[in-house]
């Protein structure tokens, strides 16, 4: 038994990437970010609105939270569908009555199946982020430069529909294919929060140009916390609020530091977890040297001063 | 395929000869960082995936590359407060990907030992020859890179062969960690009869096991490292233990979990009888002193 020789060869071994999205830089080495204010800390908070449809086809795979038993699914469906008719309804509340601002990221199916949420969450003033078709359109290499562009053109416009051109784009599942973030920048995306791969933002190389990476805390997503690591609700404050302070501290030490939350109306929106949003958005509204803005302001600021 | 590789023999915990490390320390605590990095397109391997999700794994990718555009230098910020010892789990190729990193831990004075090349190149399915150029390759890669004598390996992706401790040895290695049988350090067994020292790594304290296989919160690996480090501190008085906090600065260094591991390094560096050491250092001391009476009592 041996392996092919290539397995041994590293035609990619180099100085910085194995590829050419984006050089390679260690946080400490970049100049400064500034946020608005010149505060220390910028949190965003952005609410995933999401659609599973009932007919999965689950290409290239099956969509974290999508449906597992044979078809119909009625348990799964109707239950992340609980996140567009209760769960959402329970977060604007709650961001309301805490004065904290956040961004909504929506499926395009949301904006046909749910036209009043959709109108409501646009006269907000919020910034409403496309979030691809819906949870089973997953962009992969199988769909075609084509079929990729139509999707993303597709959402945009759903978007476009009920408010102004969408900035932001996070894919379905944050999964893309290697074309995406070529797509998104010659759709007029300016930014994408799909790579988890820093906490600033950065530029990212698209063939026509460049698009800004926005990166998520996924670690810390509620759907991680307490739906894949089955932690608790209060954990799960606990641990946003040890990610608030220690990155506080390195601020007031340091340079700016950047925490972005993402949470979905189907999870953080169920009655027994509500409490802990509204735990941790009662903190977040007491924090000095701290400013809540969304991913377009984290975007735009990264760029005015790179 | 063989029931057991037959590398350590027998050896009843509290009925072995009594361990001394220098200065009459009662336990030897190592840091190991996982400095890796893994490809975005690697070739396939017949026995593993590299990443779950189809081509490209962004999610996989970005991942670990986090933890070298932000975690690494998080980490050492925290571990320049502490008198510990570092020594580095390296994948080689790092060396040449970002050597910006490489150099900072050698600032530290830290030790670097083998990871294999990438934590995307398997073992699995490698001839003998084949994986011993692979380990070889990446020995030379330390020596070039840092100028250091690599003397500990640790499968790239735990990923082994029947032949992967005898080939290390054969090519002048002092320590494996990639057994997970002892809290002490014991002798392996080569085909060659070259020396070769089993430093204990762990499994349970490897915050990746912690936080990606067993889910644990952040607070709770804290406590856990206390507890851990309590009862091999209490039986350390009675022969010599070892401590090993696998960390990898993708997981540990996350802003969430960060102070749960800060706050249990200034537990355990607050006990006089730590010995601070590099697992070279273990190795060297356990080899010079304990080796051949450990052979012999078995």
């Amino acid at each position: 038994m041996s392996l092919d020789q290539n397995y041994l060869q590293y035609p990619l071994r180099r100085r910085g990437m194995d590829h050419d999205r984006y050089p390679f830089s260690m946080l400490h080495e970049r100049p400064p970010l500034r946020w608005p204010g010149d505060k220390p800390l910028a949190i965003s908070i952005v609410v995933a609105v999401e659609h599973f449809p009932l007919n999965q086809q689950g290409r290239p795979f099956k969509v974290p939270g999508g449906m597992t038993t044979a078809y119909p699914d009625l348990r799964h469906f109707s239950l992340r569908d609980y996140g567009n008719r209760v769960g959402i309804w329970r977060i604007l509340r709650a961001l309301d009555a805490a004065g904290v601002p956040a961004s909504f990221a929506l499926n395009a199916a949301v904006i046909e199946r749910f036209p009043t949420l959709a109108r409501s969450l646009a006269a907000r003033g919020d910034e409403l982020i496309a979030h691809g078709l819906h949870m089973d359109a997953l962009h992969h290499q199988g769909l075609g430069e084509d079929t990729e562009r139509h999707w993303i053109e597709s959402a945009r416009d759903a978007l476009t529909a009920i408010g102004p051109a969408p900035r932001g784009w996070l894919s379905p599942a944050k999964q893309q294919s290697a074309l995406t973030p070529d797509l998104l920048q010659e759709a007029g995306f300016s930014y994408m929060l799909d790579w988890i791969n820093d906490e600033w933002p950065y530029r990212f190389a698209t063939r026509n140009g460049s698009i800004t990476a926005v990166p998520l805390s996924t670690e810390l997503e509620d759907r991680f916390v307490m739906l894949h690591n089955l932690h608790s609700e209060n954990s799960w404050v606990t641990q946003v609020s040890d990610a608030i302070d220690w990155l506080s501290s390195e601020a007031s030490t340091g340079s700016p530091r950047l925490l972005t939350l993402l949470v979905h109306a189907w999870v953080i929106g169920q009655a027994h977890r509500i409490a802990a949003f509204e735990k941790l958005l009662a903190a977040i509204a007491a924090l000095n040297d701290t400013i809540v803005i969304s991913p377009h302001t984290i975007a735009s600021s990264f760029v005015a001063n790179a | 395929m063989k029931s057991s590789l037959d590398y350590y023999v027998d050896a009843p915990y509290f009925q072995r000869p009594r361990i001394q490390w220098p200065g009459g320390k009662r336990l030897a605590l190592w840091i190991a960082p996982n400095l890796e990095f893994y490809e975005l397109a690697p070739p396939a391997n017949p026995q593993r995936a590299a990443w779950p999700r189809p081509y490209p794994d962004i999610d996989g990718y970005g991942t670990r590359d986090y933890g070298n555009r932000v975690g690494a230098e998080r980490l050492m910020r925290v571990l320049d407060r502490y008198p510990t010892r570092v020594s580095v789990s390296l994948s080689t190729a790092l060396c040449i990907h970002h050597p910006e990193i490489v150099q900072m831990g050698l600032e530290r004075h830290w030790e670097y030992f083998s990871h294999g090349i990438y934590n995307t190149r398997y073992a699995y399915g490698m001839d003998e020859a084949q994986e011993r150029e692979m380990i070889a390759e990446s020995m030379a890669l330390i020596a070039e890179h840092t100028g250091q004598h690599c003397d500990g390996y640790l499968a790239p992706a735990l990923t082994h062969t029947e032949f992967s401790l005898d080939l290390f040895a054969e090519l002048g290695g002092l320590y494996t960690c990639d057994l997970f049988h002892d809290d002490q350090p014991t002798p392996i067994r080569t085909r060659s009869g070259a020396r070769l020292v089993s430093v204990p790594y762990s499994l349970e304290m490897n915050d990746t096991i912690v936080y990606v296989v067993n889910k644990i919160e952040p607070r709770r690996y804290g406590d856990m490292l206390k507890t851990h480090f309590d009862r091999l501190y209490q039986e350390g008085a009675g022969s010599g233990t070892v401590m090993c906090i696998p960390l990898h600065p993708y997981q540990v260094s996350h802003p969430h979990r960060i102070a749960a591991f800060r706050d249990a390094l200034d537990y355990i560096c607050g006990h006089d009888g730590v010995w601070h050491a590099t697992a070279r250092e273990i190795a060297r001391h356990y080899l010079e002193h304990h080796y051949d009476v450990a052979l012999v009592a078995t």
